[in-house]
């Protein structure tokens, strides 16, 4: 336990360099070292898709990955990203169909779902739900959810998708 | 650093950029004026301003939370199903590095005092006092026998190994029947493994029932599952040892029952216990109950004088956050050639685990099947039989629409075997027994009364919406191609907005009032502080539309507090439906008392009859001329800072309480129908929903937005329960699924779209006439998956009855395995 390493990520566009205990998880040590609270802790194996973050570009499930393993990488979270503004027309289309309930669920969503924007914009409603499928929601019945991304994916983009 | 903050982005999140019709536009700063509202925000899709911190990950949740000192616990739990323990050495645990203290039950149990859960309506229910951390001997796999405080929760986890525990297994009960024949009795001192028992009838049943010309049965089985919140149950507790005082971070449904809970157990006073809830990550009934491990947590943060914090990690949750609906159920229906029911009978049996749950009890949810099955048709005989009994299973308790879909999955089951019997068409059949809407007030053979229910208008809609004929067709075009799809209907009635019948009448100290605070601010803005809770469901957000209309604001004038007993009024939280419905109306009638009072005031400024002024679009307007006399930030301003120039014996008023109990009736009976359209691979066995459809009549719909998604999310729960949840248990009482990856719960691709539709009768118990609607969805799903299936399975003389419907039971009923 004793035997930290050092690791230095960039987190949110920021370089920080800090001893980590070889054992902690990624989503762990941004919430509980960073205080990076909106990436969530639900299943804790990698079903959920709660914890999803960005790694190199990547989203990742924070559950499964070690902090160490971030070393020498970027790391972005729901909170540089909204910063940034790059999730604003999903989160515009989440608020406005009510994709979201209790929210818990919402961060990796919306990190997830920029991932399909990203790698498969003309995806249909059905590989919307095949690719969105590692994310659960208990509160919405997936529906609202499938609609804001069908919406973003629909409305020709001049912003919000790099 | 990422590229900055874009202003213009950040403003598209803003309630003021979305495509809300009516009423005006939440006025930003730089438009004009909101137009007079006389279409008021009740009834518009209005998107909840809460929901923006969440979708920025910027919500805080009560594992969120850091405080100075916070101390983390874990629990010590139980291996063995049923075990005595023989030696327990927390020793060795203690010695580890960061652990603050160790302590098992007897030492906890000097700080918090067992509980009982049974209720005095509920005659003859029986439970033994269960302890924060179970003394000497644990009765199901997964109850917790010591705690371990430490610095981090990982040095905690740590120290769990370094616990000795010898076990003297005892025997087991895993099964209902073996339960209720008591040959090996859980609770010696109790007699028998009989929680609670109920047994009803109807004058004149038999006789009724032997004129019948078709008597149909069957017996139903259904899977014990549970909630599944993705956040798990977080407590962080905050003994001050100054004051004497308990401040309790909770995701919790209901505060004040917590309050008085802590209070009770902890014997702190009341006015000491404050409970916060913070965002809370789903609830479902799960986390409107009280855990032994959350209240050994309270005891702990005053034993150690210093806050301290408890997490359910994933296993934890399954193998201790309240299962249910585990029934086996033998029914009867009884009906005339013609179609007529001439009666229901019922012989229900559920297992509820070790203990009784606090404080509700687990007598409830059987309770509820007994009450409401067959419950939206017109027949008179009824006869109801349900058992109670103690398993050594982790407990059971009220879940999202209790009761509900073991009784609409029973009654609506039994109603198309009868159909079918009769070559009558499902739908035809419903027809003729649905209550008329005509026939109310109407009082049910069970004893509950309806006020008035739209069962013939739900129908219509539901089959005009699916265009059930264009499916019947189609259904049978598919067959002679070998593809079996089948439609499964199910029609509901829904307990919603309860009065003290549900608790209060049985000693439960549950509030079934909530009340309301509305204040004007010096600015003009409005806040308005309400005692039910928010966990997603909207209800800030619904909150802030009534009030807007009741003041005369516009929504962005409003600001919604909810969840704290230190701030709101008294109030029962949420569950069972009642949030809207009953706050909603506590909301409308302080909103209402405060607009009159600020006309007082402009009244008494301007010197003119109150009664020629009203309150629009933030401002004090000339009633008829709609001219504006006195903005509402002026009304605040004279209000607080100058009410010397007010009249001399003139005292300003700008907050208002106001609260609301239902008392006409019981519970606001709502009904709604559902529909689903399936296709079954007979080869396989898998099934693939195709089409869901619901009609709800709720009353006033406050947000047809938010309604729709709530019913949505609970008709998926409902499906959950129907195709994939169920807590399995070895014969020794392990628990063999305790992961999300063994316990399947709907994901996107399992889902299918949801079409919703109302029927608007509202409650004439309250001016705004809202019932509740959170339970519909998972209430009737369950019924309507099973029946479209069975319809599916119709040309095979195949039928499943077992919930859930995996392959490998529909592979059976076809006789393939």
């Amino acid at each position: 336990m004793e035997d930290r390493v050092e690791a230095t990520i960039t987190v949110n566009g920021t370089r920080l360099t800090r001893r980590i205990e070889p054992r902690m998880h990624l989503i762990d040590f941004l919430r509980e070292e960073l205080g990076l609270t909106g990436s969530h802790v639900s299943c804790e194996h990698g079903v959920c898709g709660a914890c999803t973050v960005r790694v190199d570009g990547e989203i990742r499930r924070g559950c499964l990955t070690l902090a160490v393993q971030a070393d020498g990488r970027t790391v972005d979270t729901v909170e540089g990203l909204s910063d940034s503004g790059e999730l604003a027309v999903l989160q515009q289309a989440f608020h406005e169909r009510n994709a979201l309930q209790c929210g818990y669920c919402t961060p990796g969503m919306l990190l997830t779902a920029q991932a399909l924007i990203k790698e498969h914009p003309e995806a249909t409603r059905e590989e919307i739900r095949e690719f969105m499928s590692g994310n659960l929601c208990r509160c919405t019945g997936y529906q609202a959810i499938i609609d804001a991304i069908e919406t973003v994916l629909r409305t020709p983009r001049t912003e919000g998708v790099r | 650093m990422n590229d900055r903050i874009d202003p213009h982005r950040l403003d598209a999140l803003a309630p003021q950029a979305s495509e809300v019709e009516a009423p005006p536009k939440p006025g930003t700063t730089k438009t004009a004026k909101p137009a007079k509202t006389q279409v008021g925000y009740v009834g518009q899709s209005v998107p909840r301003a809460n929901a923006k911190r969440l979708l920025q990950g910027r919500g805080a949740y009560t594992d969120d939370l850091k405080f100075p000192r916070l101390a983390h616990v874990v629990f010590f739990r139980s291996p063995h199903a049923h075990a005595r323990l023989k030696k327990l050495d927390l020793s060795r645990a203690a010695r580890q590095p960061g652990v603050i203290a160790a302590f098992d039950g007897r030492a906890i149990a000097d700080y918090c005092t067992p509980w009982v859960a049974v209720l005095g309506h509920l005659k003859g229910i029986k439970s033994p006092p269960q302890y924060a951390v179970a003394i000497d001997r644990a009765c199901w796999q997964g109850e917790a026998v010591a705690a371990i405080v430490a610095e981090t929760r990982a040095q905690a986890e740590d120290a769990l190994g370094h616990v000795v525990a010898e076990w003297e297994e005892l025997p087991v009960v895993t099964d209902m029947e073996d339960a209720l024949a008591n040959r090996t009795v859980i609770h010696p001192e109790l007699g028998d493994n009989i929680c609670f028992a109920r047994s009803f009838e109807t004058e004149g049943f038999d006789a009724a029932m032997k004129k019948a010309d078709l008597v149909v049965e069957e017996t139903y089985g259904f899977g014990r599952h549970t909630g599944v919140t993705m956040e798990s149950r977080v407590i962080l507790a905050d003994y001050n040892a100054a004051e004497h005082s308990l401040t309790v971070y909770h995701a919790t449904q209901a505060p004040h029952m917590m309050q008085d809970i802590f209070s009770r157990h902890l014997n702190i006073p009341e006015a000491n216990v404050r409970v916060i809830c913070k965002d809370v990550g789903g609830s479902f009934g799960i986390k409107v109950h009280v855990y032994p491990d959350e209240m050994a947590t309270a005891a702990l943060s005053v034993m150690l004088r210093r806050p301290v914090k408890f997490v359910a990690d994933r296993l934890e949750s399954f193998l201790t956050d309240i299962h249910a609906r585990e029934h086996k159920a033998t029914v009867r229906l009884a009906c005339m050639k013609d179609g007529t029911i001439v009666g229901f009978d019922l012989d229900d049996l559920t297992a509820i685990g070790p203990y009784s749950v606090y404080p509700r009890t687990s007598g409830i949810e059987g309770n509820q099947v007994v009450n409401l099955t067959g419950g939206p048709y017109a027949h008179k005989a009824y006869r109801a039989k349900m058992n109670v009994v103690f398993t050594n299973k982790n407990v059971t308790c009220q879940y999202r629409a209790v009761g509900h879909p073991i009784a609409v999955a029973l009654t609506e089951a039994i109603v198309d075997l009868a159909a079918q019997k009769l070559g009558m068409d499902p739908a035809e059949f419903r027809r003729k027994n649905l209550i008329a809407d005509d026939a109310y007030p109407y009082s049910f053979p069970s004893g509950l009364k309806f006020e008035k229910l739209s069962h013939h208008q739900c129908l219509d809609k539901l089959l005009a919406l699916m265009d059930y004929t264009g499916l019947r067709a189609e259904q049978a075009a598919l067959r002679k191609q070998g593809i079996h799809r089948g439609i499964g209907l199910a029609a509901m009635i829904e307990v919603t907005n309860p009065s003290p019948a549900f608790y209060g009448v049985g000693g439960a100290r549950i509030s079934a009032q909530d009340g309301a605070t509305v204040r004007l601010e010096p600015t003009g803005m409005v806040t308005c502080l309400v005692s039910v809770t928010e966990q997603g469901q909207g209800t800030e957000g619904v909150f802030t539309q009534v009030c807007a209309d009741a003041v005369g604001v516009s929504i962005d004038k409003v600001r919604v507090i909810t969840g704290d007993t230190g701030v709101t009024p008294y109030g029962g939280g949420t569950w069972a439906s009642r949030g809207a419905g009953i706050g909603g109306e506590a909301v409308l009638q302080a909103g209402k008392a405060l607009r009159a009072n600020i006309l007082d005031i402009a009244a008494a400024v301007l010197q003119v009859d109150r009664a020629t002024l009203d309150v629009r679009a933030n401002s004090v307007v000339d009633k008829a001329s709609g001219e504006e006399r006195l903005p509402l930030a002026e009304v605040g301003r004279i209000g607080y800072f100058r009410p010397d120039t007010l009249p001399m014996k003139f005292q300003a008023e700008l907050t208002v309480t106001r609260h609301y109990t239902p008392r006409e009736y019981g519970f606001t009976f709502t009904n709604g129908i559902q529909a689903s359209y399936v296709e079954v691979d007979t080869d396989t066995g898998f099934v693939k929903l195709l089409r869901h459809w619901c009609v709800e009549d709720c009353g006033t719909v406050i947000n047809p937005l938010l309604v729709d998604e709530q019913i949505r999310g609970g008709i998926v729960q409902g499906i959950g329960a129907a195709m994939l949840e169920e807590c399995l248990y070895s014969a020794e009482g392990q628990l063999l699924n305790g992961s999300l990856a063994d316990y399947l719960v709907p994901m996107t691709g399992d889902t299918p779209d949801i079409e919703i539709a109302h029927v608007s009768t509202p409650t004439r118990q309250s001016e705004l006439g809202a019932k509740g609607v959170g339970e519909a969805g998972t209430a009737g799903a369950p019924g309507a998956v099973m029946n479209a299936i069975n319809d599916a399975l119709a040309p095979f003389d195949a039928r499943v009855r077992v919930q859930p419907f995996t392959p490998e039971r529909i592979l059976k009923a076809l006789g393939k395995i």
